[in-house]
């Protein structure tokens, strides 16, 4: 027997989905959250704590921590958000080729995921923004390839169930040629089940992002991104802890946040997808 | 009624779901030994019933009077219903596969059932479970025992089912479609188990959608529609005279020999839909009145112990309109042959790599706007061959020749100019739709606008084919989640015939369908035919439904065809064993049983 979901755990999604909500509007119109500029150096007020001017402190510079946080939103989400989308692509693309292509594609595409899987996901992203070099746009499409076989092992699977369906064979019966019939039923169906997979991998992808710009290549400096901060400001941990922990904050509420809403997703749509059974 | 000896007695049982009543009073009485059938189409009640006698409804129940054996089972609590569950009433579901745990044998099932409710021994129960199980006629019980439900027959799931609704010997079992989904000769055993059951003193509780499956066993039957026991009275009197309308269209709706060439379904003008207060079947009701729309009619009698809930007992019933059109000459082999099948083979690799004939030998030959029936039990390979004639599966050996040019073994390129002749009718309509369409480009897909736009830009003529299987334009923009299961497949006739095919391959069309649907689709089939000539080839596991659509049938068994010929000869005089089992295995109701005005309608 199911229950209900409790009061607790919807107040917990609700409070999840109101910080994302404060997440996104960071990241569209940061000017909203935060007036001052968050590139703006001030070696005078350098290294201050938390406090009534800089409710976050500052850092090296001077720089306002609470502003480069909400400044932060919009490059941390690009990331997450971009590298799904790459993922999601790339992995549905190559699923269609391994289902459309016949036994060869098939095997070649299945055998190239395997090998790619086999790679720790961090790696395969440091071996692509080691050929393309760093910045926001390679390392998004870095963490995108390191995602995209697991995507494209997904929608093959939901693709040969689909291609299995009476509709695909009430279709083929018409007459339509393989090609229209992959396009128009195969993928779309295909696709839907994998979209609350692909909200929780946000999360992970934004937590990918951020460990590439650690490491000094995502978003280069003096942008501010949350990956970046928390690089920047790990030496100072000891003197002015706010400098690393403020970005870390954000970024592990966001990352808790997309995980919390896309579980409750999960549990919605799960068992009630259209077209299965 | 003095209620001395009544095992079962309810009054009054209402039970709703949120605002939905779905059960709206209804009095069921029941004698150790005696069999009740309660007869209905999906969702006229009948097992929200069943389901409410057991405590397991999940909607709100109340009854005036509930009782099983003088005990009050109206305020009983979760744990007060487990006992009784399993203890005092067995129960019995359609499918036995998910209603079997698979993790678990189906001994341990069994032993599970009298450890909660028997002071079987520990030791002693699995050796009771066993001798359950042969009680049930399972062979090689000891061997069964130990297997898991995935490893036994349909048949045998559904006996090991029983045997553990009858562990622990409950004076009353509920069996809600204990049928429906077994082949006709497995169910018939089924119901002989029950029989045996009945004979040793349960009584039964029988639900069903299907009269003739109930006329064998039950000593009453109900019909019940819309939450309303419309008509209850003995299978002789309920069959032989029914009072109620709906009655009337169920049992005319059943297709067998007698039926063939007539009219199965009522085709009543849609009447103003009832009050609140009134007849729940008023708005099909060809007899309805104003009365009928807004009083609830009473319960009179119409014969010894024949009850019926309807103002309009004595009315005349419209007679059935006989189809003329239908006078086809059976012998007539003039016509232009659609499909030659020849000596078609497809074999399977089996889980254990070895080759698995599904189809061995099977020639035919259809003829333009002629009826071609394919009956068999499940895994006699009639789908197997519906697939390769469509050209979905190639066949080992053999071939097909569509309209004169071969067929199979072609390069699909060179195939898909023939494919819009030759259209299937898949046996579940809505998976058969791309869940994410509507009506109008499902039915566009088939008429060669799959696009959204190009589907808007030819809503005229989906909209005449809509109307063509009788459906209103006003459908055009549901989805199919939103249609019944009747319009559904309505939809998928029309998707079919827009392409014009010469051949139609109908594969199990009306075995997800209600009787009173069935027959619609059945009617539809046949006017579609005699209007445009379309050849079908008619696939089902329902002999009746065959005998009365077809010209000519084959009878499949195990990926060979046993018998073929006229379907009268056939039916009429079977010359091969199988075909006679699966004829002795039908239930029908009793020719004698059978209302005068239904048994041979016009023969003109």
């Amino acid at each position: 027997m199911r229950r209900a979901p409790s009061v607790l755990s919807a107040l917990g999604t609700a409070l999840a989905a109101a910080v994302l909500l404060l997440v996104a509007i960071a990241a569209l119109w940061p000017g909203l959250l935060a007036t001052d500029p968050p590139n703006a150096v001030d070696p005078a007020q350098a290294l201050l704590g938390p406090g009534p001017g800089h409710w976050f402190g500052t850092d090296q510079l001077g720089r306002d921590i609470y502003s480069r946080v909400v400044h932060g939103a919009r490059p941390s989400l690009l990331l997450g958000l971009g590298a799904t989308l790459v993922a999601v692509g790339a992995g549905a693309v190559l699923a269609m080729i391994a289902v459309v292509g016949g036994r060869v594609a098939d095997e070649i595409v299945m055998r190239l995921t395997d090998v790619l899987l086999a790679f720790p996901g961090a790696l395969l992203a440091l071996l692509v923004v080691a050929v393309l070099g760093p910045g926001t746009g390679n390392a998004t499409l870095a963490i995108g390839a390191a995602f995209a076989p697991g995507f494209a092992r997904l929608v093959r699977g939901e693709a040969l169930v689909v291609r299995e369906s009476d509709y695909v064979r009430a279709a083929t019966v018409l007459g339509y040629r393989r090609a229209e019939v992959y396009l128009r039923h195969v993928l779309p169906n295909a696709l839907p089940p994998l979209l609350v997979l692909a909200t929780l991998s946000v999360g992970t992808a934004v937590l990918a992002g951020s460990a590439l710009s650690f490491l000094g290549l995502g978003p280069q400096p003096p942008s501010p991104e949350w990956g970046a901060m928390l690089s920047a400001g790990r030496d100072l941990l000891g003197s002015t802890w706010a400098i690393a922990v403020f970005p870390g904050a954000a970024l592990t509420a966001t990352v808790v946040c997309v995980n919390v809403v896309g579980r409750d997703l999960r549990n919605r749509f799960e068992g009630r997808r259209p077209g299965a059974g | 009624m003095p209620d001395d000896d009544r095992l079962l007695a309810v009054e009054d049982l209402r039970v709703g779901f949120g605002t939905v009543a779905a059960v709206r009073g209804v009095d069921l009485d029941l004698r150790p030994g005696e069999c009740l059938a309660v007869v209905g189409e999906s969702g006229s009640g009948k097992s929200a019933t069943a389901r409410a006698l057991v405590g397991l409804s999940g909607g709100t129940v109340r009854a005036r009077r509930m009782e099983l054996a003088g005990r009050d089972l109206t305020a009983l609590r979760d744990r007060e219903w487990r006992a009784v569950r399993g203890g005092r009433i067995g129960l019995v579901l359609q499918d036995a596969l998910s209603a079997l745990d698979p993790l678990r044998t189906v001994g341990a099932e069994i032993t599970e059932t009298l450890a909660n409710h028997r002071t079987v021994e520990r030791s002693a129960r699995r050796a009771r479970a066993v001798s359950l199980l042969g009680q049930v006629r399972v062979p090689e019980p000891e061997i069964r025992a130990r297997q898991h439900p995935h490893q036994l027959s349909g048949g045998l799931r559904q006996r090991a089912l029983i045997a553990s609704a009858i562990a622990a010997d409950p004076p009353l079992l509920i069996a809600d479609e204990p049928t429906t989904a077994l082949d006709v000769t497995v169910a018939a055993q089924i119901l002989n188990l029950l029989a045996e059951r009945k004979a040793a003193g349960t009584a039964i509780l029988l639900i069903s959608h299907d009269l003739a499956v109930v006329a064998r066993l039950a000593d009453r039957i109900a019909v019940m529609h819309a939450g309303v026991l419309v008509e209850e009275g003995t299978p002789g009197e309920l069959l032989r005279a029914p009072a109620h309308p709906y009655t009337r269209e169920l049992l005319a709706a059943i297709p067998a020999a007698h039926a063939r060439g007539t009219r199965l379904s009522v085709r009543a003008a849609e009447g103003a839909p009832a009050a609140d207060g009134g007849c729940g079947y008023a708005a099909r009701c060809p007899l309805a009145t104003d009365r009928c729309r807004t009083e609830p009619p009473a319960r009179v009698a119409v014969g010894d112990g024949h009850h019926a809930r309807c103002w309009r007992t004595d009315a005349e019933w419209p007679a059935p309109p006989a189809r003329t059109a239908r006078t086809r000459d059976t012998a007539d082999t003039a016509a232009d042959t659609v499909i030659e099948a020849r000596d078609l083979a497809k074999a399977f690799r089996g889980p254990d790599g070895a080759q698995r004939p599904a189809v061995a030998g099977v020639s035919f030959t259809l003829r333009a706007g002629r009826t071609l029936g394919i009956v068999g039990e499940s895994g006699s390979g009639k789908s197997t061959t519906a697939h390769l004639v469509m050209g979905l599966l190639e066949p080992d050996a053999g071939t097909v020749a569509l309209l004169g040019r071969p067929w199979s073994h072609r390069p699909e390129a060179e195939r898909r100019a023939l494919r819009p002749r030759l259209q299937l009718v898949q046996q579940d309509p809505l998976a058969s739709f791309d869940p994410r369409y509507t009506v109008e480009r499902i039915i566009g897909e088939g008429l060669g606008h799959p696009g959204r736009r190009a589907a808007r830009a030819n809503r005229d003529a989906i909209a005449a084919l809509l109307r063509r299987v009788g459906l209103d334009d006003a459908l055009l923009d549901r989805r199919p989640q939103e249609l019944s299961g009747g319009q559904r497949q309505r939809v998928a006739v029309a998707r079919a015939l827009a392409p014009e095919p010469a051949v139609l391959v109908c594969d199990e069309p009306v075995s997800a369908l209600d009787v009173s649907v069935q027959a619609q689709i059945l009617d539809l089939l046949t006017d579609l035919q005699d209007d445009l000539g379309v050849a079908l080839l008619f696939i089902s596991h329902d002999l009746g439904v065959v005998h009365h659509m077809s010209d000519d049938v084959l009878v499949m068994r195990d990926g060979a065809v046993v018998e073929s010929g006229p379907v009268q000869d056939v039916f009429d005089n079977p010359s091969h064993p199988y075909t006679r089992a699966l004829l002795t295995a039908l239930p029908s109701i009793d020719a004698a049983a059978r209302p005068v005005a239904l048994d041979r309608p016009a023969d003109a």
